[in-house]
C-alpha cells in the first residue's frame, strides 16, 4: 500500500488505511502515526470516521469506546464524542482533531491535513 | 403534509412540562399554540413562597423565558383568557378574541384558591395565594407598614403564607378550623411539635377557630369569629385549599366531577382533548403537587407524539413544607387502624419525631417525619416499591446509614455541609459547584446534576448526598426520584419493564427491543447497550448471540483497561490454589511480554499490568497452554472465589472450605451477571476469607454451612444477611446456583447483589431461595442451563477468532 495522491484534485492528502470490512459495524481500528493514534470508526450506516484517538477530557483511547449513531463514548470515563466534529457532546467541553475520510470500492480512506493540530 | 396543531389552555407548570416533554419526543410534529390568563411566562408557581419571604426574586423562579417560546416556534398568548371552545369546529376563542384552530387539546388550566362564603371577602386587603399578583398585594401591605395580617387556613400554603409575611415584619395569626396544622399531611404530635416551633419564630394561633365575617367599610380592617371574638386586621389571606378550574371544561360540555375526568392516557371524553395538571381528576383524584403533574405531563407528551405505549396509574405523594429551619416530610397514609403497626420515634427535647406505618404485608404505608426528615427519600422510596421491611424492621427508624453502612452513602445531611465539602470523590466535585449548577443552569433531576458537574457519574455512592443538595436546593420542587426511574435517556421504559417485554414477547436481539419498546436513539447509548444485551442474553441464553460492540472495552477485549489505554490480564486461580508449575508459567509470559507490573489482587489471583492490546492475544495463547483460563477479572460476572485453607490445614478449620470453595468456582464461573459477583467460601466462624462482605459467602461450622448473602466490601460497605444454614455442600452448591439466579433474573444492570436485596427485601430472597424447595430447584435448573452456553474460555475463543480478524492489531501502520 502507498500514498495516492487523490484525482479528485481536492487538495487533500489521501491515505488509503485499509478494507472497509475490517472496521466492525460500531466498532473501530486503529491507525499508528508517528503523531499519534487515528481512531477509524464505521457506524451501522457504514459512515465512516477519523478521529485522533485521544479523549479530550483524560486522553482515553477513543477507538476503545461504544459506538452509537455519531457518538462514541470514551472508555475511561464515558464522556460522549461526535465522530464527525470531534467535539464533546454538551454540556461537556473539549476537542479532538478529526480527519476527512472516504470509502472507495470497500477501501477506507483518510486525509491527514490537520495531523499537526 | 402540514403540521398538526396543538393548542395549550394554561401556561403554567402543567401545561408547559407536557409541551416540553412533547418537544422531547417530537418536536416537529405540532404548531404549538399556548394561552395562558396571568401576564407572565411559565414560573415556578411552588416557588411563590421563598419570594414572599425575600429569599428568592420573581426572576428566580422563571422556568422558560420568553426567548423559550420563541425558539420552539410556540404561538403564545399571555394575559388572554380562552372564553370559549367549539369541539365541532375544534376552534378556541379567548376573551379579547383571538382564536385558534386545534387537532389536539391540552387544557392545563390549573386550580382557583377557595374563597370561603363570608361577609366581606371582597374587602380591599383581603387576598388568596396563587400568583404574582398576590404576592405583590402582600408584600405591598407589608411595605406600606401595616401591621396585622391574618391568614385563614392552616395547611401547607398558609403555613408559607404566614412564614412569609412574617419575614416581611407583620405579625400574623394562623386561623385553622380544625384543632392541628396540616391535618392531611401530619399525624397530631408531628403537628403539635410545629405548632410550637412556629409558635417560637412570633406566629400566633386561633386554632379551632371558624371565621364568621371579614370586618371593615372601604378596607379590611378584622376578623370576626363564630365564638363573636375579632382581632385586628389589615390583610386577609384565604388559604383554605383549591378547587380544580373546571369553567371552560364544564362550559364545553367535557364530563367533569371535582375535575375534568381523565383516563389512563389523560384524555378526556373527548379523545381530541387531553388535560393534565391540577384540573384533571385521574381515577377519582385531583392532585394539587408537582410530582403527580409532572408524570401526567410526561404520559400525555407520549400520547400527543402518537407513541401511545405510557399510561399514567396514579401517583403517591409526598409534601414538605418550605419554611427555612422546619424540617417535615410526610408521604402516604398514616392514618393507621386495623391490620397497621405503628413505629414511633419521639425526641421532644430535640424537636424529633418520626413515624412509619407498615401494613399487614409489612410494607412501609405511610410515613411522617419531624425535625429529622433526612431518610425522607428513602422510606418514600421504599413506600412506592412495596419493599417487604420486616428484616430491617429493628433498624428502620434509625435510617439508611445504619443498614450495615459504614462509606460514604450514609451522609444524612447535606443541607448542613460546607460548599467546600467534597461531595463526590471520584470527580472531586465539592458541594459549593453543584448548589451554583443547580441554581445556573436550572437543573431539576440527578442526570442533569451528572451530565453538568459529573458529580455521582463515577461510582455513584455519593447519589445519596446529590439527591439531598438538588432537594435542599430546589426545596419542595424537586421530587426524590420519579416513582418509575427510566432505564436512560434513550426511553422513559424502567428497567423491570424492558426485562418484562424481553421475556413476554421473546425479543432476542437489541434490536428488536429498541424498535419494540420505541427507543428514541436507534443505536442507544453507553449505558443502555451493555444492560440490553445482558438482559437478552440472561433471559435467552441457548438463543441469543452475545453482542462484543454492546459490550464495554473490558468484556469486548476480556482485559481490563487501565488509565493508560493498556489492560491487564489476570489468570483463574481456582479458589486461589496455585502450583509451582502455574507460578513458572506465569513468570514466563511476564518475561516474554515485558509486562511492567505483577501485582497479587485482593481476591487471590495474580495481574499482570500494563499489557499493550495487540499482545493480548498472545499472553492468552501461552496462558492457555499452560492450563489457565480467563479470569473475568474485568466483568460484570462470576469473579474470584476466595478461601481459606479450611480444616486440611488449619487447625480451626470445621470444613474442606479450600475444595468446596474450588468447586463453586467450577460451577459459578464464566456466569454473566448484572454487576461483578464474589464468592468465599471460610472454614470456621474466625472468617479469614471474610465471607460476610461477599455476593455471597459461605462459613462453614461444625454442624455444617452458614449461607450469607448479600455483603459488598466497596463503595459501600455492607455485611452479609444470613440466608440460612444448610448441612452438605450438596446444597451449597443448590443454594448459591439458585440465589445467583434470582439475582440474574431480578437485579437491574450494574446493580450489585447487596442493593438488590434492600430493594427487594431479604424475605423475597428468602421466599424464593430458601422456603420453596421447588423453586430453589428451578431457579438452579436455569442457572446450570444458562452456564451450558456461558462456560467456554473467552481467551481460547478470542485467540481463535484473532487468528482469522486481527483486529487486535492496527489497521495500518504510518511511517
Amino acid at each position: 500500500m502507498s500514498t495516492t495522491p487523490n484525482p479528485a484534485a481536492d487538495g487533500l492528502q489521501w491515505i488509503e488505511v485499509g478494507a472497509l470490512e475490517a472496521i466492525p459495524v460500531l466498532g473501530a481500528r486503529i491507525v499508528e502515526h508517528p503523531d499519534g493514534d487515528i481512531a477509524v470508526f464505521r457506524n451501522r450506516a457504514d459512515e465512516v470516521f477519523a478521529l485522533r484517538d485521544r479523549c479530550p477530557h483524560r486522553g482515553g483511547p477513543l477507538s476503545q469506546g461504544i459506538v452509537c449513531e455519531r457518538k462514541v463514548y470514551c472508555p475511561l470515563h464515558n464522556m460522549a464524542i461526535a465522530l464527525d466534529t470531534g467535539q464533546a457532546i454538551a454540556p461537556d467541553e473539549g476537542e479532538t482533531a478529526c480527519f476527512p475520510t472516504r470509502v472507495e470500492n470497500g477501501r477506507v480512506f483518510i486525509a491527514l491535513h490537520e495531523a499537526s493540530a | 403534509m402540514s403540521k398538526r396543531k396543538l393548542v395549550v389552555i394554561g401556561n403554567g407548570m402543567a401545561g408547559v412540562r407536557a409541551v416540553e416533554e412533547l418537544l422531547n419526543l417530537a418536536p416537529d410534529l405540532y404548531d404549538i399554540t399556548i394561552f395562558g390568563a396571568e401576564l407572565h411566562v411559565n414560573y415556578n408557581r411552588i416557588l411563590l413562597s421563598p419570594v414572599l419571604c425575600g429569599e428568592k426574586s420573581p426572576a428566580d423562579i422563571i422556568l422558560n423565558d420568553e426567548n423559550w417560546y420563541a425558539e420552539h416556534g410556540i404561538t403564545l398568548h399571555v394575559g388572554k383568557r380562552v372564553t370559549e371552545v367549539d369541539r365541532h369546529q375544534r376552534i378556541v376563542r379567548a376573551d379579547d378574541g383571538t382564536e385558534a384552530a386545534y387537532d389536539r387539546l391540552l387544557l392545563a388550566t390549573g386550580s382557583d384558591p377557595f374563597i370561603i362564603p363570608v361577609p366581606g371577602r371582597d374587602l380591599p386587603g383581603v387576598t388568596t395565594f396563587r400568583d404574582f399578583k398576590d404576592v405583590d398585594t402582600m408584600l405591598a401591605a407589608a411595605k406600606s407598614g401595616k401591621r396585622h395580617a391574618v391568614v385563614i387556613g392552616g395547611g401547607l400554603l398558609g403555613l408559607e403564607a404566614a412564614n412569609g409575611l412574617l419575614k416581611q415584619g407583620m405579625e400574623v395569626t394562623v386561623v385553622h378550623l380544625v384543632q392541628s396544622l396540616m391535618e392531611r399531611q401530619l399525624d397530631a404530635p408531628a403537628s403539635l411539635l410545629l405548632q410550637r416551633s412556629l409558635e417560637q419564630r412570633g406566629l400566633a394561633f386561633r386554632m379551632a377557630a371558624q371565621t364568621e365575617a371579614i370586618l371593615g367599610e372601604t378596607h379590611v380592617t378584622g376578623v370576626r369569629f363564630k365564638d363573636g371574638t375579632e382581632i385586628p386586621a389589615d390583610l386577609v389571606v384565604m388559604a383554605v385549599g383549591i378547587r380544580p378550574n373546571v369553567t371552560l371544561a364544564r362550559q364545553m360540555g367535557l364530563h367533569c366531577e371535582r375535575g375534568v375526568v381523565v383516563s389512563d392516557t389523560l384524555q378526556t371524553y373527548d379523545p381530541a382533548i387531553y388535560a393534565v395538571g391540577e384540573c384533571a381528576q385521574h381515577r377519582g383524584i385531583a392532585y394539587g403537587l408537582v410530582a403527580p403533574l409532572y408524570e401526567q405531563a410526561k404520559v400525555c407528551a407520549n400520547h400527543l407524539a402518537g407513541l401511545g405505549y405510557a399510561r399514567y396509574t396514579g401517583s403517591v405523594t409526598a409534601t414538605k413544607l418550605k419554611v427555612t429551619g422546619i424540617d417535615l416530610f410526610s408521604a402516604g397514609d398514616f392514618s393507621g387502624g386495623e391490620g397497621t403497626h405503628d413505629i414511633v420515634f419521639q425526641d421532644p427535647g430535640r424537636g424529633v419525631y418520626k413515624r412509619l406505618v407498615l401494613d399487614e404485608h409489612n410494607c412501609i404505608k405511610g410515613c411522617v417525619l419531624y425535625g429529622d426528615t433526612g431518610d425522607g427519600a428513602w422510606y418514600f422510596q421504599l413506600l412506592r416499591e412495596r419493599t417487604d421491611v420486616s428484616d430491617i424492621r429493628d433498624m428502620l427508624l434509625f435510617g439508611q446509614a445504619h443498614l450495615g453502612d459504614s462509606g460514604r452513602g450514609g451522609g444524612s445531611n447535606a443541607a448542613s455541609l460546607p460548599d467546600t465539602a467534597e461531595i463526590c470523590g471520584c470527580n472531586g466535585v465539592c458541594k459549593g459547584t453543584i448548589v451554583n449548577a443547580i441554581v445556573d443552569k436550572k437543573l431539576f433531576t440527578l442526570e442533569e446534576v451528572r451530565a453538568h458537574t459529573k458529580a455521582s457519574s463515577s461510582c455513584g455512592s455519593c447519589t445519596g448526598l446529590v439527591e439531598q443538595i438538588l432537594a435542599s436546593t430546589l426545596g419542595g420542587d424537586y421530587s426524590a426520584a420519579p416513582s418509575k426511574k427510566a432505564m436512560c435517556r434513550c426511553t422513559d421504559h424502567s428497567h423491570d419493564e424492558v426485562r418484562k417485554a424481553i421475556r413476554e414477547h421473546h425479543l432476542t436481539t437489541a434490536e428488536a427491543v429498541r424498535a419494540f419498546m420505541n427507543w428514541r436513539n436507534p443505536d442507544g447509548c453507553s449505558s443502555c447497550r451493555p444492560a440490553i444485551n445482558y438482559y437478552l442474553i440472561a433471559t435467552w441464553p441457548a438463543e441469543v448471540s452475545d453482542d462484543p460492540q454492546s459490550r464495554f472495552i473490558n468484556e469486548r477485549v476480556h482485559a481490563n483497561i487501565q488509565k493508560d489505554g493498556t489492560y491487564s490480564v489476570i489468570p483463574r486461580i481456582w479458589g486461589g490454589v496455585t502450583t509451582a508449575g502455574e507460578l513458572r508459567a506465569i513468570a514466563d509470559v511476564a518475561e516474554k511480554y515485558k509486562v511492567p507490573t505483577i501485582k497479587i489482587t485482593g481476591g487471590q489471583r495474580i495481574d499482570l499490568l500494563g499489557v499493550k492490546k495487540e499482545d493480548l492475544p498472545g499472553i492468552w495463547a501461552d496462558l492457555n497452554q499452560a492450563g489457565f483460563v480467563s479470569g473475568h477479572a474485568y466483568g460484570k460476572a462470576l469473579r474470584t472465589v476466595k478461601t481459606c485453607v479450611g480444616k486440611e490445614w488449619c487447625r480451626f478449620g470445621t470444613q474442606d472450605s479450600t475444595s468446596l470453595g474450588i468447586d463453586l468456582e467450577k460451577m459459578t464461573w464464566g456466569t454473566w451477571t448484572p454487576h461483578k459477583v464474589k464468592l468465599a467460601v471460610s472454614g470456621c466462624p474466625r472468617n479469614c476469607a471474610e465471607a460476610t462482605i461477599k455476593d455471597f459467602g459461605v462459613v462453614c461450622v461444625d454442624s455444617g454451612y452458614e449461607l450469607h448473602v448479600g455483603g459488598n466490601g466497596g463503595v459501600k460497605v455492607r455485611a452479609t444477611d444470613l440466608l440460612c444454614n444448610v448441612k452438605t455442600e450438596a446444597e451449597v452448591a443448590e443454594y448459591c446456583a439458585a440465589f445467583l439466579q434470582l439475582y440474574r433474573e431480578e437485579a437491574h444492570y450494574l446493580e450489585r447483589t447487596a442493593p438488590w436485596i434492600e430493594r427487594v427485601g431479604l424475605a423475597h430472597v428468602k421466599q424464593h431461595v430458601v422456603e420453596d424447595a421447588e423453586e430453589r430447584r428451578k431457579l438452579a435448573e436455569r442457572f446450570y442451563e444458562s452456564q451450558r452456553y456461558a462456560q467456554v474460555d473467552p481467551w481460547a475463543q478470542m485467540v481463535e477468532q484473532e487468528r482469522e480478524t486481527h483486529q487486535f492489531a492496527p489497521l495500518r501502520r504510518l511511517a
